[in-house]
């Protein structure tokens, strides 16, 4: 998102920026400050028409664009959200099932088209009004204007720990209300009844005085054609028997026995294999290569050349990648040979040293409050890989003035439009078929993928469809990595312990602002943010920029709870706000990891409190270093404030995995470079937390205090690494302040 | 000249070059498509199939080695009448995958392990569980093996 939607942090926000350069809000070419005033709908109509066309055929009723009930009562919802295993279709599912009464065992769930008729008004109006810092409605910021945006944004993305608190909350929910509203108004002409005699269970409006009901599928017809109430009543907590309940995930039985189809398993008739290998020093480009040890190869049917890349297509993958390997292309350097890990830390610590930031947040004098002799720590931290499990896979065919590309991706919508820009064709000849994703964690954004223009491009020129499968190594080596970055801190402690002045200064391509809640109250605190591009590709990893500010701020903080000489939890209670929800969080989590009560020789506990999503999430880490010199964590408290959980179960797995993919990165996680190409190539060189190394008990409470639901998918994952290092520190006395520790303790 | 071999209880007969690993033939001749490709040099065993009941990642065993020799997939596990295996019905009871990208591995690994140690212990579970999974599941997976060995034993019990 930060590339072409950014906005201002309202005025309101807890602390006032300073120099901060006043970015208009562009968003496909338009501006959205200075907004006039519109209506409120839950769904423009030419765009509710153009879905009832898509999704309806025969007995089939579409309500707001998202809802279908057909005669024999089956209930379909079409989400504008990619499930990546995250749970967020069975939430959604729940939270419009609830509203609407629906018989659970009826509801279905699915991928909405790719099309602009399905564009996600609701996450547009949610994400961009949070993003602003108010609700819509609040900010002045017409929710139809929103809607608006998200049509121009062709907006369908998965991302943000969005889905269930703005779809869910701000479209969901009011779609199922709107349409149990409509359904009993058609019941009670039927039953000659009042509506307010009547009643819903189970898909079935009853009206118990007379003992009679109707179901909702003889209802659908009538009751589709009434406009819908645009705010209807939600209802109470206390009346939800779907919500807040753990049902069983919808996506889970075909991940079990091998039916689920993800985007690497489709085929199509005649359809060929390509692999790909594009530049190794990112920014080059192809410049000679022969194809003829490719050719050479049993299977192999073509070598395509393209700006940066070179394909091969064959029968199969195997005589493609065979195909591949037997090349020797040669691709020109951009002029990025020289770059490397060491020169990009070299270029952050001269940007620090510069003094030119690009932005700074904060408040009070910090300069004169940091005084002479100032603590200061320096951080670093590595470009990470997302490291899915499902390497990129698309299947494209282009016939007869049509194209058709199947596959899983962050945003179907999005992924579409990209098509039709490379093809050059209409969007009316350009459809994506959204499929299973395995794994994403930010990589699947398709104005990061290069294989959405290449295998569009292969298609083109192809007579037979073909899927591109990027190898495991293309993956590692073409990432869209979390930044490489570097962190600076500076404080000065009062003789009471407290903390006087704090200063983050930090270095990495985007501002981290818009992601990081600092929610510690001092006297003078000041972030600025200094750039650096690198000629790699950087995005969003699971959290986004969360993870690298928790580790610098929470690993900063409890070095100066030990400079204090004070206790890290009470530390952090000293400069937090009474009553505060991160108070009771942090207090939480030391009342159930034992903080403070003795452990066996050669273990430490280490705590981290952070709040990204909206959702504050503290965590105690219990580890030791075992005789190789690496880390063991044993264990793992938790405790979350989300505000309310949809689905409990399904939020515990996303701590419990998410957790994990901290401690892993943290551990052993790092892409590397030298003369501008990336050293990993594999997951061997990549190493992923196992089963072993994982901790082997996750205590995991959630406090659900009521306050406006925070994301799940994402929060889990930044304060494990400050955490651990926490604690290896009390363990050992060493502090960790470059990851991944497993390249410290191999020395 | 055609390789013979028995997948889910079914004799075939392959095609493919020999060299091809058994991964590509299992999905691209035979189209079963549960096996998954993760990263084709056995480091993640998203690939795990059984081969003469030994859990194998098929991405790197070249299909000339298994001539004669009788492969399971994921597909293979259920019974006759389409009744899901238990470890796979413990992975639903438990919620396990997350993507469910690595979880055809997952289960053919711990399908393997609990028909070598019955009732496998922790250290068994480390030792043998080394499929990776980037959704961070494990902590499920042990759940689901315990779950599903209490079961077995209970069954085993039962046949006596």
């Amino acid at each position: 998102m930060a590339d072409n939607a950014t906005v201002d942090n309202a005025p309101e926000a807890p602390l006032k920026r300073k120099g901060v350069k006043r970015r208009a809000f562009l968003i496909g070419g338009v501006a959205i400050v200075g907004a006039g005033l519109f209506g409120i709908s839950i769904a423009d109509s030419n765009a509710a028409k153009d879905a009832k066309a898509r999704i309806t055929g025969e007995g089939e009723h579409s309500f707001a664009t998202w809802l279908k009930i057909s005669e024999d009562d089956v209930i379909t919802i079409y989400s504008p959200h990619t499930d990546i295993g995250q749970g967020a279709n069975t939430g959604l599912a729940q939270m419009l099932a609830e509203e609407l009464d629906a018989a659970w065992d009826q509801v279905r769930i699915v991928s909405a088209p790719a099309e602009p008729a399905f564009a996600n008004v609701g996450l547009g109006r949610g994400f961009l009004a949070d993003m602003t810092g108010k609700p819509a409605i609040i900010n002045g910021i017409p929710q139809s204007f929103l809607s608006f945006i998200a049509r121009q944004m062709n907006l369908q993305m998965t991302g943000g720990s969005t889905a269930l608190r703005f779809t869910g909350q701000v479209t969901f929910q009011k779609v199922g209300a709107a349409t149990r509203l409509a359904l009993m108004e058609t019941a009670a002409k039927r039953l000659n009844a009042p509506v307010g005699e009547l009643t819903t269970q189970d898909s079935r409006v009853i009206h118990a005085k007379s003992s009679r009901s109707l179901r909702y599928g003889e209802l659908a017809a009538e009751a589709a054609t009434l406009s819908l109430d645009n705010e209807p009543k939600l209802k109470d907590p206390s009346q939800y028997r779907l919500m807040r309940q753990s049902m069983q995930r919808l996506d889970i039985p075909a991940k079990v026995d091998g039916s689920a189809q993800y985007g690497i398993d489709f085929a199509i008739p005649d359809m060929r294999i390509a692999t790909i290998q594009a530049a190794p020093v990112r920014g080059g480009k192809l410049t000679s290569v022969d194809t003829a040890p490719a050719l050479a190869i049993k299977g192999v049917e073509k070598v395509i050349k393209l700006d940066d890349a070179v394909a091969v297509v064959a029968k199969g993958y195997w005589p493609a990648i065979s195909g591949l390997r037997a090349l020797a292309p040669s691709f020109s350097d951009g002029g990025h040979a020289g770059v490397s890990t060491a020169s990009i830390f070299a270029a952050h610590d001269a940007a620090i040293a510069k003094g030119e930031a690009e932005g700074e947040a904060g408040e009070g004098d910090v300069q004169a409050a940091l005084g002479a002799k100032p603590i200061e720590a320096k951080y670093q931290l590595p470009f990470l890989h997302h490291a899915m499990m499902e390497p990129f896979a698309l299947t494209a065919q282009y016939k007869d003035g049509k194209l058709d590309i199947w596959g899983g991706m962050q945003d179907p919508l999005a992924t579409k439009m990209l098509a039709v820009e490379v093809s050059g064709l209409d969007a009316d000849n350009v459809t994506f078929h959204p499929m299973i994703i395995g794994g994403s964690f930010g990589r699947r954004l398709p104005m990061y993928m290069e294989i959405v223009g290449q295998v569009t491009k292969l298609a083109m020129q192809l007579p037979y469809p073909v899927k591109l499968i990027w190898s495991r190594e293309e993956e590692v080596a073409q990432g869209a990595y979390r930044p490489q970055s570097s962190a600076v801190l500076t404080a000065s402690l009062t003789d009471k312990k407290r903390i006087a002045a704090y200063r983050n200064d930090y270095v990495q391509p985007e501002s981290a602002e818009s992601e990081t809640v600092f929610p510690y109250i001092l006297p003078a605190v000041s972030r600025r943010h200094f750039a650096h591009v690198s000629n790699q590709q950087t995005g969003a990893w699971r959290s986004v920029n969360s993870t690298q500010q928790a580790f610098y701020n929470e690993s900063f903080m409890d070095e100066l709870a030990h400079a204090a000489g004070e206790d890290p939890v009470i530390f952090r209670r000293n400069h937090l706000k009474a009553d505060s929800r991160h108070l009771r969080v942090l207090d939480e989590v030391a009342a159930r990891s034992g903080w403070g009560t003795p452990l066996p020789a050669g273990r430490g506990r280490g705590v981290a409190l952070v709040e990204s999503f909206k959702t504050i999430v503290a965590q105690v880490v219990e580890a030791s270093v075992g005789a190789d010199g690496m880390p063991k964590v044993h264990k793992v408290t938790t405790v979350v404030d989300a505000g309310s959980i949809v689905n409990p179960d399904a939020a515990m797995a996303q701590i419990e995995g998410g957790t994990i993919m901290g401690l892993s990165s943290a551990i052993s996680e790092a892409i590397t470079l030298e003369n501008g190409k990336v050293q990993q190539s594999n997951l061997s060189d990549y190493p992923l937390m196992t089963m072993a190394q994982a901790p082997l008990v996750q205590d995991i409470h959630f406090l659900n205090s009521g306050a406006p639901m925070g994301g799940i998918g994402e929060p889990g994952v930044p304060p494990a690494a400050p955490a651990l290092a926490n604690a290896l520190f009390a363990a050992t006395g060493k502090r960790v302040r470059n990851l991944p520790i497993m390249t410290q303790a191999k020395g | 000249m055609a390789i013979q071999t028995s997948i889910n209880g079914k004799a075939v007969a392959l095609s493919a070059e020999p060299d091809t690993p058994l991964l590509w033939v299992i999905r691209e001749e035979l189209g079963l498509t549960g096996t998954k490709f993760g990263c084709g040099v056995a480091a993640c065993g998203a690939c795990t199939v059984h081969v003469n009941g030994e859990p194998t990642r098929s991405c790197s065993l070249p299909v000339s080695e298994v001539a004669g020799k009788s492969i399971t997939t994921i597909e293979g596990l259920k019974s006759a009448d389409g009744t899901l295996h238990a470890v796979q019905q413990a992975w639903i009871a438990a919620q396990v995958p997350q993507c469910g990208y690595c979880q055809s591995g997952q289960i053919m690994a711990a399908v393997a392990l609990i028909e070598k140690t019955g009732r496998p212990s922790d250290a068994q579970i480390d030792a043998a569980m080394t499929n990776l999974c980037r959704c961070g599941t494990y902590p499920r997976i042990r759940k689901a093996i315990r779950a599903a060995t209490g079961q077995a034993a209970q069954a085993v019990e039962g046949d006596v």
